[in-house]
């Protein structure tokens, strides 16, 4: 019987990372306690949130047993797949409140940008990887066309929020691959100088919501409205907080999608500068454990795929609590593994599956 | 073995050379990371700490709250001020969801001090499912000042109850006009997305509702104004204590209709016990005069949130009062067609006005006896003759030569057939047959084709004909006014209540037709002559002005051929639809209108005398005497 449980216990944990579980679970375990008091005491959004949790988390194992190589071999057809259903959206999706972002396939609707998100960097990662050999300029500029082709075709939906954080983690996928500083220097002045041009072709809501940040109150009942609430919820919380379930009812009545992307407020009002600091050391913990895991991963592949994955749960992280500080303009990001949502928590958790995979997958490349 | 064995040193440095510049990339954006959270550290420190106090200026128990004041909307009048929509003031009992323990327990609390009644409990359950639980709801509205009085002093057994002041829509004249003004009601979440899309939702903070249907819904963004902001500082009970800024709403626009409100009365009154529509046009200018639907319902009931058994009242009634029938209602428009089936026929030269036939009560075509109204026949027959008595058999070899195609891009100009843009939604369009209309409409491939023989029905208004009252009041103005046709419009015009600005609705014309005027002259000769010695001289005796009609007849059921129709043994809702067409005065028209009593039989009888009734009065100010039973 011992024999059993033992074999049991080896094929459940044999592929999982305790490091990197810990630091997840310890950031869900927050997140729980923050919703709880989001919701006003109700448990009906805890026990939901519970529930993505462990769908998640069994996402997070069936990938982490997933062989690296396996997912190599799914690198460009998961990205032919994702552009030709980005084209599909752009040429007959649903258009749901202005935006063209669903495709309606049978009896469900997608959203292919969100299959992006992880096809993009998969792929990169895989052409990189298949070239390594010698990299010249050639395959850098390649790659960004890989890259601006799905990001232009979001951009178009339009639905800039998720256009750029996938434009960021390909970004950091190329800079991982070793782009020459020459030409990131030459970018960066080419990027400055383009920057009114780019102002010219923002929508109005797009260019509202920017001049919003920088002077909140000149939209008190629009965008303004979010960052005034939340920046008002974070500071009143002091360097203790309130403590936890006292965030004051009337903030928290008037600030929409506390459960959601304003989390973060609940939490700094009731937690204070410690509890920021505290939040922040949890995310760092994560990001460090997972880049100890792309530092030492055995291939060009799974380095820039786990170094995309962990960059791009940084990302998310700094602006949703950038956003609810008031130093970012509004966008729609939820604070990973924190905010109430279980399509966020399986994305990312299905990334850090792919992370635990590299990392216990290469024992077996190396003999 | 043999492989590693070339050059096995300059391998390995290579792909460690690799990993070094990969592990300093990495670094670069450890430090990345570390400065920008570093950067988070700063602005928290900065927040929570340094302004920290500004934050919590207030000691533990008051905190800041930024409300939105609602403005007042805009009130809708008629050409003489009459209103039709206003606003006014009362107080409402309501309850915050998430600040109440025990719902049902407080509501029942309530009810031993204050009046809530089942409608009560319900519509607040209703608002409950769709609204957040930080918003309060009204459980009760219009409490009258005894009430307040009781609550006041009650209202600490209450935590989460509170009694507010607000403005509430009220629709004075009731069901005569809830076509045309239409009501507000509670935005929904749909209206809400809509709303932020546009990037209108942060005007509707503090807003609860907006316009559903007829004006209100299509001047919404006149009639609503501009939200206004409150900072306050607010006690632990919730209670403003004081306001620290204020930036004031402005209110909607008023809107001022070409509307005639006791036009509209009239009109509505004449109907009797009748379901139909009326419009009444200002030919010179496209002003709609009067637009009735009846029979119609009371929009105050919308106002609140309709409790579901009034709703499923409405909804389900037979009669169909939420339809519009006057814009949305489609109807073959039978005999009234023929004065532009005339037109048609001088248009394309294919009659002159002297031209007769020789009408023997029926006209043979393809094996099927098309049958005149008149079983002898009306014997010889020219233009004006065909409308004044209103000759079928005419019509139907009218058609004939015609053609269908000719026809239908003659009726297009007229707007048969297509929406006329009037400024309220829900416009129908209406059915134009045509060739290319039937091969688009059917998917059978037998039904796909025109016959021949469909031809002639449609010359007498029957057949695939389908058009609103709507589209056939603007023809008949676009006729009154020797063919250059207006868009139809009820407001005249808007107007800003703080500068008295007015910005008005375009009466510019659309389009010249392009008719020449002797054509239209034998036309509108021949529709005098119908008030005169036709079809509708009984309902114009006596009149002391010269007015210009045409009457009709709709089928609704085919009748068999060999058949005759007899009304009293048909059921209601088959009875044939009654219409009438006609503008005043002939000479210088200053009213057309279009009206259709259905089920109700000739037109001669039944429609005729309900235009008499409106024209008496529009043009002499004569009201009708004391109302008629059914006749």
């Amino acid at each position: 019987m011992p024999f059993m449980l033992r074999r049991l216990y080896r094929f459940m944990t044999l592929h999982i990372d305790g490091i990197l579980l810990c630091a997840i679970l310890l950031l869900m375990f927050t997140g729980l306690l923050v919703l709880l008091s989001a919701s006003n005491g109700s448990y009906v959004r805890v026990s939901g949130q519970l529930m993505n949790m462990l769908v998640a988390l069994g996402v997070m194992w069936i990938f982490a047993n997933i062989p690296p190589n396996f997912l190599m071999r799914l690198a460009l057809p998961l990205f032919v797949l994702g552009c030709a259903l980005l084209i599909g959206v752009a040429l007959f999706g649903d258009v749901v409140n202005g935006a063209r972002r669903w495709l309606h396939v049978g009896v469900t609707r997608i959203q292919p940008s969100e299959l992006m998100k992880i096809a993009l960097p998969l792929m990169l990662a895989w052409y990189f990887n298949r070239n390594e050999a010698s990299l010249k300029l050639r395959y850098y500029i390649g790659a960004a066309l890989m890259l601006a082709f799905p990001a232009a075709l979001i951009v178009r939906q339009p639905d800039l929020g998720t256009a750029l954080l996938i434009t960021a983690s390909g970004c950091y996928v190329i800079f991982l691959a070793g782009l020459s500083w020459r030409v990131i220097a030459t970018l960066f002045v080419a990027g400055l100088a383009s920057l009114p041009f780019l102002w010219s072709a923002l929508h109005e809501y797009q260019r509202q919501r920017i001049m919003t940040l920088l002077d909140p109150s000149g939209d008190p009942l629009g965008t303004g409205y979010h960052t005034i609430q939340s920046t008002i919820a974070v500071g009143s919380g002091g360097i203790l907080g309130k403590g936890w379930m006292n965030g004051t009812q009337t903030h928290l009545d008037f600030i929409p999608e506390r459960t959601t992307d304003f989390i973060f407020a609940v939490y700094a009002e009731e937690f204070g500068l410690l509890g920021n600091m505290l939040l922040l050391a949890m995310l760092l913990f994560l990001i460090g454990r997972a880049m100890v895991i792309t530092a030492n991963a055995p291939t060009l592949f799974t380095r820039l795929l786990a170094g995309a994955i962990t960059m791009t749960f940084f990302t998310y992280a700094f602006v949703n609590i950038g956003m609810v500080s008031g130093i970012l303009p509004v966008v729609g990001v939820p604070l990973p593994l924190i905010s109430y949502g279980g399509t966020s928590l399986v994305s990312i958790c299905l990334g850090f599956g792919i992370l635990m995979s590299i990392n216990t997958h290469k024992k077996l490349v190396q003999t | 073995m043999s492989e590693l064995s070339i050059n096995p040193g300059i391998e390995i440095r290579d792909s460690e050379r690799e990993l070094d510049r990969f592990r300093q990339r990495l670094g670069i954006l450890g430090i990345f990371v570390l400065t920008l959270f570093g950067l988070l550290l700063v602005r928290f420190f900065y927040l929570q700490v340094i302004q920290h106090g500004h934050y919590s200026t207030l000691a533990e128990a008051n905190r800041i709250s930024i409300l939105p004041i609602a403005p007042h909307r805009g009130i809708i009048v008629d050409r003489n001020g009459v209103q039709l929509a206003h606003n006014y003031s009362a107080y409402t009992l309501e309850i915050t969801p998430s600040k109440v323990q025990g719902l049902d327990d407080t509501i029942d609390g309530l009810a031993t001090i204050i009046e809530i009644t089942p409608r009560d409990r319900r519509r607040f359950r209703k608002l409950l499912e769709e609204g957040k639980s930080f918003e309060s709801l009204p459980i009760r509205t219009r409490l009258s000042d005894e009430e307040i009085a009781r609550f006041a002093v009650h209202r600490y057994r209450f935590p989460g109850v509170e009694a507010k002041a607000r403005l509430f829509r009220q629709y004075p004249q009731g069901e005569m006009f809830s076509h045309v003004v239409g009501h507000i009601g509670r935005i929904n979440q749909r209206e809400v997305e809509q709303l932020d899309n546009d990037g209108r939702l942060a005007n509707y903070r503090g807003s609860d509702y907006i316009g559903k249907t007829g004006l209100e819904q299509s001047y919404e963004k006149f009639l609503h104004g501009t939200t206004g902001v409150e900072e306050v500082e607010v006690d632990s009970g919730g209670r403003a204590v004081r306001t620290l800024s204020r930036t004031p709403p402005v209110s909607g626009n008023n809107l001022v209709l070409n509307l005639d409100a006791k036009l509209q009365e009239v009109a509505y009154n004449a109907f009797g016990d009748r379901k139909g529509a009326l419009v009444a046009i200002d030919p010179a200018t496209g002003g709609i005069l009067a637009f009735v639907s009846k029979p119609g319902f009371d929009p105050n009931l919308f106002v609140d949130g309709i409790d579901p058994q009034s709703w499923s009242e409405l909804n389900g009634s037979p009669d169909k009062p939420l339809l519009n029938r006057a814009s949305a209602g489609t109807y073959p428009p039978g005999s009234t067609f023929k004065p532009f089936m005339a037109l048609a026929a001088l248009f394309y030269g294919k009659r002159t006005p002297q031209q007769t036939i020789s009408d023997p009560g029926y006209f043979m075509f393809g094996g099927h006896r098309f049958r005149d109204d008149k079983v002898d026949g009306h014997g010889l027959v020219d233009m004006y003759k065909s409308i004044v008595v209103s000759c079928d058999t005419y019509y139907y070899v009218l058609a004939n030569d015609l053609g269908i195609d000719p026809l239908s891009r003659f009726m297009a100009l007229f707007g048969f057939g297509s929406r006329t843009g009037i400024d309220i939604a829900g416009e129908a369009t209406g059915v134009l047959p045509s060739t290319e209309w039937k091969a688009r409409r059917f998917s059978r491939p037998e039904q796909k084709k025109w016959y021949a023989g469909e031809t002639i029905s449609v010359g007498i208004g029957q057949g695939y004909n389908n058009y609103t009252p709507l589209q056939m009041a603007s023809a008949m103005a676009t006729l009154a006014n020797d063919g250059v046709m207006f868009r139809p419009h009820i407001v005249n015009y808007i107007e800003d209540i703080r500068t008295r600005d007015k910005q008005l609705i375009e009466p510019a014309p659309l389009r010249n037709l392009g008719i020449k005027q002797e054509h239209l002259q034998v036309v509108k000769d021949a529709l005098v002559g119908v008030n005169k010695e036709g079809t509708g001289a009984r309902a114009f005796a006596g009149a002391p002005y010269v007015s210009a009609g045409k009457t009709g007849t709709a089928q609704v059921i085919a009748i068999k051929q060999g058949e005759k129709y007899v009304e009293s043994r048909v059921a209601e809702q088959h009875r044939d639809h009654a219409l009438f067409i006609a503008y005043a005065p002939a000479d210088k028209p200053t009213i057309a209108l279009a009206v259709i009593a259905e089920n109700s039989g000739f037109g001669a009888r039944a429609a005729a005398p309900i235009a008499r009734q409106v024209l008496d009065y529009y043009l002499l100010g004569k009201l009708p005497p004391a109302p008629e039973s059914k006749r």
